[in-house]
């Protein structure tokens, strides 16, 4: 490594050694300006700009014949008419490409300095410059109404029938929901989440075990503050001086009285809960479950259990909500379906995508059906598309039979980003029926 | 202006100094610094892109624990990606562009002493200056810089749990970005002022060369929009450190739900993006001030349609604060607002097609001299054309859906800003070098850079427009995993080959500039044979610029090759002949 690190300063030496001899030369020309530009200069440059061209221009070509196909056909009813506007987009913008560069390149070379020519004085001319204002108006206008027919027909509320999924995003990876039997989803919040309830799903039974773990976290951190090694030893010397004040004669001096006052007025009583408390203590020190925590570690706890106190709080406030007409909200979340890893649609329906979020912001990308959404912490998002083409006709269209359509994560999330993903499968209705019946229904996962 | 000739010490006339020339130079060059580390950091990144998961011992040497056995660390990976974009797009692009160019020109061209108040210019620089420190110091700090990316949206941003680089990396990034504010405000206001009260005799607005116009508009956008950053940027510090909920809500990150409720992160992107958007032509403006310049000089002929070329970089510059949510059209945002924003983007790219067109019928039965300046100026009118063609695909939401976040979008602004703005750095430094060091570049040199980096920036950025339309999602550490990208992956070690070249061939530059500092030719008073006053000033710097009384102007700026003119320039303090009608 430090001879490689030794050969790239060693070449770097040569390299300006050279690059300034190169310079020394080019400066000793005789007479020589260096904004005198030379004709053989002139002519070289000038070619270089239609060499220029013809690089660009053919390395862009090559690079739609072998990568132009970028992406199966869309999977989704929107998607087929977004890719019709890109199609109709990218052929106006490459036609633009290459003429408006072609010109600025063969005018560079074609007017390029010749000492026998002026220049033509042409400072403006209103009649040019309406057109090009005119021209790109109109064309954009076209653009402007064809790009926002398509947007406002995919963006376009979902039909009361359609089928709704809600995929729910945490750091690093996706969670998709779906509505049992009574056809809705139960409400969530984020409250309740713990680790048998990924998504918060508001239950009786969901609410009882979010109190519980927040009382067992509690419960837990309180052991672990009573068990300090260095509290423990400073309320033990406190308390046996409280019980011995002579002890303290040589330590504290001037606040001898007040002990002494206190130590009179102890009462029988009080003297045993001291003395009983100074036996757990001893037994703690004695049984080694203290332990020595430095002040900040200490206080990080106590803030903890300060904040699962205001949790608490807030499910407790919860419970204060009733529905009514009768309904009991409570339940609707019972039969919902979690799935993870993997997802399946109906072939020919209209879906609802609900997004949600936990933690950060995460995109839903689903590149095959054209669609994407940002899901958001307390903020629910939506996109619909309907399906058009199942996976295994998909496998076949593209003759590869590992295929499959899948969601990504697209917006900046963390160090796992870029591997946050969920397979989709599109199959027939019957085939998501059996499939959907198969899947875990919340309640039950717990019991 | 007072005392002009008195005597400095060395501390008053290179560092704490008030002369709005050196202070161009130390934008400048710190600006070059900046961007030594910037395109660094892409060049470590991308080799993890174009060979994912490959060792190489260099990224061990230069990151050390964030890239054990030569593969870098993921959160390091976000980190780089992160620093990259910042440290390009503001300290390098818009320091580097207004704040060199914008000191250098304005006074000159206008015909002024100095800036309006030279203390404030000063001010600018160092709290440039503190603001790089403090972000080069961030990469150091445990848990390393701040890693969400360069728009750093929350609530990724606001959480130390979530990441991190969100960590103290994040608390210096911020504080950061609060004093570049306070720079660019400090050098924007003194911009307008200085424009707007101190030109000469004779220089009505409308004989302002291009380059004040575009410096003009730019320090305007910069005074209205840096503000709207810095609200963001506190409200996040406060979401951060103080328990407010500005952007959080119903959040349960790291087995805990947090206390924040009622909070947006869509605000944030509102805030960030209403500096955002104009932010693009905070930077690309006064690149497209410089190429006016140097191609109507370039040329020996008038920029076409003058008038035109004004009222189109005010319409640019108008217009880009109603543009911001077409960051934003898949973040939940009501589709109708998305639609009123598609038409406003789109309107952007009338005033933009004019000024592409004005350039090409500039090149037009020109003479074209094949100064380094000039390529880099013909190359910025091909990139920006290219780059802003792209644009208009991106700016229709419903093909934004599929192309939001992907390579395409970094495809896109990297032609737009990492070309084009680039391209008008170089060219204003080409150009006007002169008259920042007395000396000229070496043309020789200048030729081989502009061929390496033109070549080299089409290799890196346009097969990128390929990867996106394939669905690779941007800012992804390896995306070998998915099948579907298998068709483009071959794409990324070409994209990172040419990113290396593209970077070393930069060493030319950084050869040329440095040398040509102490050895290049000594430079004549006015070498391109320009009109503009500051060509007028004696190539020694002297404190006040003219040594006698302030040049009085008689003429537009680009009376190139008029017929009723012997020579092919006429400077603008020549008066009108007999009969011949003034601009």
């Amino acid at each position: 490594m430090k001879l490689l690190i030794l050969l790239v300063i060693v070449v770097g030496i040569i390299a300006v050694a050279q690059l300034a001899k190169i310079y020394q030369l080019s400066a000793r020309l005789r007479g020589h300006r260096e904004e005198d530009i030379s004709e053989a200069d002139t002519r070289l440059q000038g070619s270089l700009w239609i060499v220029f061209m013809f690089v660009l221009f053919g390395t862009t070509i090559w690079q739609f014949v072998r990568y132009g196909d970028y992406l199966p056909p869309s999977a989704s009813l929107h998607g087929e008419a977004v890719d019709m506007l890109m199609g109709y987009n990218l052929a106006l913008v490459i036609f633009v490409f290459f003429v408006v560069n072609a010109l600025i390149f063969i005018f560079s070379f074609k007017y390029r300095f010749d000492k026998n020519r002026t220049a033509h004085f042409f400072p403006h001319d209103t009649r040019l410059e309406v057109i090009w204002t005119v021209i790109p108006s109109i064309v954009l206008a076209v653009i402007i109404i064809y790009g926002l027919q398509t947007w406002s027909e995919m963006t376009g509320p979902a039909s009361d029938d359609s089928l709704r999924v809600e995929l729910y995003s945490k750091q690093f990876d996706w969670t998709a929901r779906y509505a049992g039997d009574d056809d809705a989803f139960g409400s969530t919040n984020f409250n309740l989440i713990t680790p048998l309830n990924p998504l918060g799903i508001v239950t009786q039974d969901g609410i009882d075990q979010a109190l519980l773990k927040i009382e067992d976290k509690i419960a837990k951190l309180n052991e672990e503050l009573n068990a300090e090694k260095g509290h423990l030893l400073a309320e033990k010397v406190e308390l046996e001086r409280s019980l011995h004040p002579s002890d303290d004669h040589g330590h504290s001096g001037h606040e001898h009285s007040d002990h002494d006052d206190s130590h009179h007025e102890m009462t029988e009583g009080y003297k045993n809960n001291i003395e009983s408390r100074l036996t757990a203590i001893n037994d703690l020190l004695n049984s080694g479950t203290a332990k020595v925590m430095t002040d900040a570690a200490y206080e990080a706890k106590e803030d903890k259990i300060y904040r699962l106190k205001r949790h608490r709080q807030r499910i407790l406030e919860l419970k204060n909500y009733e529905v009514g007409d009768g309904f009991d909200a409570w339940e609707v979340g019972k039969d919902d379906r979690i799935v993870k890893s993997e997802f399946h649609l109906p072939i020919g329906r209209e879906i609802e995508f609900v997004f949600r979020s936990r933690d950060v912001l995460h995109s839903a990308f689903m590149p095959h059906f054209r669609a994407q959404m940002n899901t958001v912490p307390g903020l629910p998002t939506r996109f619909k598309i309907e399906t058009t083409i199942t996976t295994d006709s998909m496998r076949t269209i593209l003759d590869n039979p590992d295929f499959n359509y899948i969601l990504l994560c697209n917006k900046v999330c963390g160090s796992a980003h870029f591997n946050m993903q969920m397979t989709i499968v599109v199959e027939t209705q019957e085939e998501y029926d059996a499939w959907l019946s198969e899947q875990k229904v919340y309640m039950a996962e717990k019991n | 202006m007072g005392n002009i000739n008195h005597k400095e010490s060395f501390i008053s006339k290179y560092i704490f100094t008030y002369d709005h020339k050196m202070i161009s130079k130390q934008f400048l060059i710190t600006a070059i610094v900046m961007g030594i580390l910037g395109v660094s950091l892409s060049i470590l990144f991308r080799l993890q892109l174009g060979w994912p998961g490959e060792s190489f011992a260099i990224l061990e040497t230069f990151l050390g624990k964030w890239a054990p056995g030569g593969v870098l660390d993921r959160n390091a990976y976000l980190a780089l990606v992160t620093i990259h974009g910042t440290i390009m797009v503001f300290f390098v692009l818009t320091a580097g562009l207004s704040g060199t160019f914008s000191n250098l020109l304005i006074p000159l061209q206008i015909g002024a002493r100095d800036m309006a108040s030279g203390f404030l210019n000063m001010l600018s620089y160092w709290f440039f200056v503190i603001s790089c420190v403090v972000m080069i110091f961030s990469l150091f700090v445990e848990g390393g810089a701040a890693s969400g990316g360069w728009t750093i949206y929350p609530p990724l941003s606001a959480l130390p749990q979530a990441m991190p680089g969100s960590g103290t990396g994040m608390t210096l990034w911020l504080l950061s970005m609060t004093l570049f504010v306070v720079s660019s405000l400090l050098g924007s206001l003194n911009y307008i002022v200085t424009i707007v009260n101190l030109r000469t005799k004779g220089l009505s607005m409308t004989r302002l060369p291009l380059t004040i116009w575009a410096f003009f508009v730019t320090a305007i956008l910069g005074v209205l929009s840096f503000p709207v950053l810095v609200s963001a940027i506190v409200l996040l510090l406060m979401d951060r450190m103080m328990g407010t909920a500005f952007y959080l809500s119903d959040i349960f990150i790291g087995g805990e739900a947090l206390d924040a409720t009622g909070g947006s992160p869509i605000l944030y992107q509102h805030l960030f993006w209403f500096l955002g958007h104009p932010e693009v032509y905070i930077v690309l403006l006064p690149a497209l001030g410089i190429s006016s310049e140097v191609i109507a000089t370039n040329s020996r002929k008038p920029i076409f349609g003058y008038k035109a070329m004004v009222g189109s970089i005010i319409a640019i510059g108008f217009l880009s604060f109603i543009v911001w949510a077409h960051h934003m059209f898949v973040t939940g945002m009501n589709p109708f607002l998305g639609s009123v924003f598609v038409f406003t983007t789109l309107l952007i790219a009338i005033p933009s097609a004019v000024k592409a067109f004005n350039y090409i019928t500039t090149l037009w039965r020109g003479n074209i001299r094949f100064t380094p300046a000039m390529l880099f100026s013909i190359g910025l009118v091909s990139t920006f054309v290219t780059g802003g063609l792209t644009g208009i695909i991106l700016a229709d939401s419903a093909l934004d859906v599929t192309l939001h976040d992907t390579y395409f979008v970094v495809g896109h602004f990297h032609i737009v800003m990492g070309l084009s703005a680039i391209f008008g750095l170089f060219a204003g430094v080409y150009h006007w070098f002169s008259k920042m060091f007395g000396r000229m570049m070496n043309t020789k040199l200048g030729y081989v850079h502009f061929w390496f980096t033109i070549v080299c920036g089409y290799g890196v950025f346009f097969p990128m427009h390929f990867v996106g339309l394939a669905g690779a999602p941007r800012r992804y550490y390896d995306s070998t995993s998915f099948d579907f990208l298998d068709s483009v992956t071959d794409l990324q070690p070409i994209i990172s080959m040419f990113a290396i070249v593209g970077a070393l061939a930069q060493l030319v530059f950084m050869f040329n500039f440095f040398y040509s500092i102490f050895r290049g030719q000594a430079a004549t008073q006015n070498p391109w044979k320009s009109n503009t006053l500051e060509w007028t000033t004696p190539v020694e710097h002297i404190h006040g610029n003219w040594s006698g009384a302030l040049p009085e102007v008689h003429r537009w700026p680009y009376d190139y090759s008029n017929p009723a003119h012997d020579e092919d320039f006429v400077l603008q303090t020549t008066p009108l002949k007999d009969g011949e009608v003034g601009h």
